[in-house]
């Protein structure tokens, strides 16, 4: 089996056995992206001279017994808008495109105490600003099954990343359906924790409220395997939380039978794509044969989710970006006079049109006279779906849906309507509003031969009992094992 | 809510941004359109609802106040768009 083809838990393994070195993986992903990233462009930065480095310091260390993590000596892509200490972090913006931090995010620090080997980071839309990666200023990534096709968004690069090969696993932020959407789009798995499970420092912020850090992966084991290094109170982080240890023993025996699963019926109303649909219902049959008791029951409030979600995502960004100034760092307009030229002039050269957009939609919505009927009503709006969600939780054990109403969308589709990518988010967005854990994966094809994914939302902090959903759906089915055709 | 010029060029000076008459008028009717379907959100009875903060309680997270990071005044430095003698060059602010 070539390295590439292996997941990131066979790949840990085999360099455990001492079959593979770490130095011979790092390569082999390193000549990949080299050879096969150009049909996509997943990557924004490579990192190859110091991912050698690093492989061989790694590498040391797993013989020394220093890392013994499950993922010890695994290479992994991260998303553009996590910060690595020396490496260019952009969020694939021009206002950041030559911006170097000069810490790691905690999530980070994390991968690096396992033994895990960066090889560089990937695309993603503007500041997270987007469903399709064409937002980014560093061009659109390709989606690896249909090249014509997004890969979803904003992930967008590391879903594709995953899918193509080019990484084992992958670091994604998700605000509003940013890890699930892509990992759909593109067939590949990815995990949304629970608001608090994984540390936001180091993480640029969009939506402070709603975002968090979490896996992609080939495999539901693999995404259960990348969290359990990453979950965990920081104290850097005022908002994330003390629970108990995450129990990856638990999510990888993949036991279901004796679940009770919910379908809300209004996930499946009209605006969804027949054929997923029916890869959805299809799924359900599924877990039924594997001993769950599954239902539907009706969530009306999925209507309001858009319209909430973008009132509180675009009120917390317009504050999250003003510090975009032009003067401690990131692009600055050689235009201004004055200061006042410096802040519109460097913000007006270097955000683009969706950012622009979003952070006018922000303020619209925080200004004097339509505070309460904007903002203040969303919040309320935000206490009624976490309540439509406790309430769901007391008769199900998790809640099963599709992730997006369509497969990936053509390149060039979706820019001239923002409206209209923004109600490809209708899924996705509840689940951030609630702050409640949601698994992404591969539960079909449609006719065009373009992935279809569902979603299984679990309970506050019960991340174990969805990976273990996901693993005992991909026990008696392949779809995970689908791989695109190389460029 | 009606979306027209003046909103659109007074929503520019609050982000401290300037759009081109292109934009501005594409922006015009985007903003429509998307403040058009938020508006739905008025059919949702929020009568006697507690507007929400964080998902889950959180009380306070308090810290020592302890420096426990080094300085690294040259590194942070190096992404400013302009410095002079360890100090961030900005425009003249005072006339």
């Amino acid at each position: 089996m070539q390295i590439t083809d292996m997941t990131a838990l066979e790949l840990a393994s085999a360099i455990k056995a001492g079959e593979v070195s770490v130095r011979e993986a790092t390569e082999s992903f390193l000549d990949a992206i080299e050879k096969r990233d150009g049909a996509y462009h997943c990557y924004n930065t490579v990192c190859r001279e110091e991912a050698l480095r690093r492989a061989d310091e790694v590498q040391k260390g797993i013989d020394e017994g220093v890392y013994t993590s499950p993922l010890a000596g695994v290479p992994i892509g991260i998303k553009d808008n996590i910060c690595t200490k020396g490496v260019k972090t952009t969020c694939s913006s021009k206002i950041l495109e030559n911006f170097v931090p000069t810490y790691d995010a905690t999530v980070i620090r994390r991968l690096r105490d396992a033994g895990l080997v960066m090889l560089g980071k990937l695309n993603m839309d503007e500041f997270a600003m987007g469903s399709t990666t064409e937002t980014s200023a560093t061009g659109v990534t390709h989606n690896p099954w249909n090249t014509d096709r997004v890969p979803g968004g904003s992930s967008g690069g590391a879903a594709a990343a995953v899918a193509a090969k080019l990484a084992p696993v992958a670091l994604g932020s998700d605000t509003g359906g940013s890890i699930r959407q892509p990992a759909s789009f593109c067939g590949v798995c990815g995990l949304k924790p629970t608001y608090g499970a994984v540390s936001r420092y180091g993480l640029v912020a969009y939506a402070s409220s709603l975002d968090q850090i979490g896996p992609f992966g080939r495999t539901a084991d693999d995404c259960a395997a990348l969290f359990s290094l990453i979950e965990g109170k920081d104290e850097k982080d005022g908002t994330s939380m003390v629970n108990p240890k995450f129990d990856l023993e638990k999510a990888l025996k993949g036991e279901i039978a004796g679940k009770k699963i919910g379908i809300p019926e209004d996930y499946l109303d009209e605006g969804i794509a027949p054929e997923v649909k029916a890869a959805v219902l299809a799924a359900a049959e599924a877990y039924k044969k594997l001993g769950a008791v599954v239902e539907t029951f009706p969530m009306p409030i999925v209507r309001y989710a858009i319209p909430a979600y973008y009132i509180i995502a675009c009120a917390e960004a317009c504050s999250n970006l003003s510090r975009y100034d032009g003067i401690k760092y990131g692009y600055k307009s050689p235009n201004a006079e004055n200061l006042m030229e410096t802040y519109i002039k460097s913000r007006s050269e270097g955000f683009g049109m969706e950012v622009k957009r979003r952070i006018m939609l922000g303020n619209f919505v925080l200004s004097s006279g339509y505070y309460d009927a904007y903002y203040n009503k969303a919040l309320k709006a935000k206490k009624l779906i976490q309540q439509a969600f406790f309430d769901a939780f007391e008769t199900y054990d998790m809640l099963l849906g599709p992730v997006a109403p369509t497969t990936a969308l053509k390149i060039g589709e979706s820019l001239s309507d923002p409206l209209k990518m923004y109600l490809g988010d209708i899924y996705t967005v509840m689940i951030n509003i609630a702050g409640v854990p949601s698994m992404a994966i591969p539960c079909g094809f449609d006719s065009e031969g373009l992935p279809v994914g569902m979603q299984l939302i679990g309970k506050p902090f019960c991340e174990a009992e969805i990976l273990a959903a996901a693993k005992a759906y991909q026990s008696v089915t392949d779809f995970h094992k689908q791989s695109p055709k190389a460029e | 809510m009606q979306i027209d010029r003046d909103l659109v060029m007074y929503l520019e000076k609050l982000g401290r941004i300037e759009l081109s008459e292109e934009q501005r008028t594409a922006s015009e009717k985007d903003l429509q359109d998307i403040l058009t379907y938020i508006d739905t959100l008025n059919e949702l009875n929020t009568d006697g609802v507690e507007p929400a903060s964080h998902s889950f309680p959180v009380a306070n997270v308090m810290r020592r106040d302890e420096v426990t990071n080094a300085p690294q005044v040259e590194a942070i430095l190096s992404n400013a768009p302009e410095q002079k003698d360890g100090c961030f060059v900005v425009p003249k602010t005072v006339e």
